[in-house]
């Protein structure tokens, strides 16, 4: 089975941050990302920009809405994802609990629908 | 004569088909849920398994293997179910498994593997509200009706049967496992198991279930699963001590009421109307656990309930040593509930005016307005310290907060002796 493991971080916190501490953080992704390729695992995964360079587009009654910002206004921002091949939800947790993205926020496991 | 051996012959079928649907249920819907992790599909192509035996058996008579029959019969509407399905879920790897174990099974009379405490993991995962664990266990391994789980949990079967079905959907969707987790993690696993069995036996308790036609009771099944665990697990501690502490309050089953069906608190209980035998096992499923050296929550309320049962025999209660066990349970668990059963032991060990000390130190602890035996305890102590007008407060809240209609009685009649000048 596929997983999107979503790494959900405190944008503000991580500004805030040491300039040692961050290159700490993405050390441990580096060596993380490193770790999931060499198990096989790993099937995809990026870092994205901050929520403050989020457009949230609709189409609604015919018309194209385009808006700046999130989609929602939380604490904890979608930061970047991996995509992962596991036997089932259990290694996909094993896999999740290593993340940095879950020490420093959560990470959200979710099945892929195949198709 | 023919019509005899008729009746006979079907009501033989009827019986065979009733037996393994209760001590097979589980472990045949494990073993074809396993493959896809598809528990409704398990289920319903099972049920239909069981409406063709009750047709086929009494014609033919019934099969030597008829756990074998059954599964034979499962699969095939599984894999019915799956050809249809097919255009909707193409990469469905579990169709091609189905078909392989079909075939095996067919081929062999090899005895259906028991992967009932397997599933009984995917039940308690973590990843499963722990609200829904109990009530799916009830249902995957016991093969309960959700408006039966419904009413025993108070809510409606609606919603029951709604929650049910998502559980289910995700044990499926999120890929959650089948397995008996590694050692590191069995203890921790094995509690939300655990938990989730003590759940129902309490739902049980309440006795919800008691007006029950079919006379199947929520506290008997969930000794039913703590059985299945220990026939499964036999090196875990926690769940012997389980066993053993719901053993010991059923056997205090008939002295709970009196003749008028009224409430007895365990203190003022008839000790010759315990069952002994179900003590007895209690006692040694509780040494059995013991010489392990792995103490846990459930052994030790085990042991108190053990010190309860030796008034059978010493016609006294140690309430001392109760207290002991309290305090270790306390420790361990950090639990506002037995915070306050451990007041109502020092109450009994030391004096009404210790214990609702200790009763006024878990109340600062932390907010019991809502719990109701922390009511009843505390108009029990403050009763015995001559404090009346307090007593009544606290059984009127007791009272508003109480379920069980005998238990309610009880505490009403208590009310009325506080109450009286």
């Amino acid at each position: 089975m596929q997983y999107l493991l979503m790494i959900h971080n405190n944008e503000a916190a991580m500004q805030e941050a040491r300039k040692q501490d961050i290159e700490g953080v993405l050390a441990a992704y580096g060596a993380y990302t490193e770790a999931l390729k060499t198990a096989g695992v790993y099937k995809g995964g990026e870092r994205l920009h901050p929520s403050s360079t989020a457009t949230v587009v609709r189409l609604q009654n015919g018309k194209t809405s385009v808006i700046n910002g999130p989609y929602a206004e939380v604490k904890e921002q979608l930061g970047g994802y991996y995509l992962i091949e596991a036997p089932d939800l259990d290694a996909a947790i094993g896999w999740a609990a290593r993340c940095p993205g879950a020490q420093f926020g959560a990470v959200e496991v979710r099945p892929i629908w195949a198709m | 004569m023919g019509d005899v051996i008729d009746a006979e012959r079907k009501a033989a079928a009827r019986a065979a088909a009733t037996r393994i649907a209760r001590e097979s249920y589980g472990k045949l819907v494990a073993f074809l849920a396993a493959p896809g992790r598809d528990v409704p599909g398990a289920e319903d192509a099972l049920s239909e398994a069981f409406a063709n035996a009750l047709e086929a058996w009494p014609a033919n008579g019934v099969p030597a293997n008829p756990e074998g029959w059954l599964v034979v019969a499962a699969r095939r509407r599984m894999l019915d179910a799956a050809r249809r399905r097919r255009g909707a879920e193409a990469a469905s790897g579990a169709l091609a498994m189905i078909g392989e174990e079909l075939a095996s099974a067919e081929a062999s009379d090899l005895p259906i593997p028991d992967r009932r405490l397997a599933l009984m993991f995917a039940c308690a995962h973590p990843a499963i509200d722990e609200a829904i664990r109990a009530p799916l266990m009830l249902q995957t391994i016991l093969g309960l009706d959700a408006a039966a789980i419904a009413s025993a949990f108070l809510v409606s079967p609606a919603a029951m049967g709604q929650r049910l079905a998502r559980a289910k959907a995700k044990i499926r969707l999120a890929g959650i496992p089948f397995r008996v987790p590694e050692k590191d993690e069995l203890p921790s696993r094995l509690g939300a198991v655990l938990d989730a069995i003590y759940a129902a036996f309490a739902q049980g308790w309440a006795e919800a279930f008691a007006d029950d036609p079919r006379g199947r009771n929520l506290a008997e099944e969930a000794i039913w699963l703590g059985r299945v665990v220990v026939a499964l697990a036999p090196q875990e501690p926690e769940a012997l001590g389980l066993l053993a502490l719901m053993l010991y309050s059923d056997s205090r089953r008939a002295a709970r009421r009196d003749g008028d069906g009224r409430y007895v608190p365990l203190s003022e209980q008839n000790c010759g109307l315990w069952n002994r035998e179900a003590i007895g096992e209690a006692e040694a499923r509780l040494r059995a656990a013991g010489a392990m050296r792995r103490p846990g929550r459930f052994q030790l309320e085990a042991a108190i309930q053990s010190a309860h049962a030796a008034r059978a025999n010493s016609g006294v209660t140690d309430w001392d040593a109760i207290v002991g066990l309290y305090d270790a349970l306390h420790a361990l668990t950090g639990s506002r509930v037995v915070a306050v059963n451990r007041a109502i032991a020092v109450a009994n060990a030391r004096g009404a005016a210790a214990g609702l000390r200790l009763l006024e130190e878990a109340e600062s602890a932390g907010s019991l307005d809502g719990y109701q035996s922390y009511w009843a305890a505390k108009a029990d102590l403050q009763a015995r310290v001559g404090d009346r007008a307090a007593a009544a407060a606290s059984y009127r809240m007791a009272i508003g907060l109480e379920t069980d209609a005998a238990t309610r009685a009880f505490l009403l009649e208590r009310l009325g002796a506080v109450s009286r000048v």
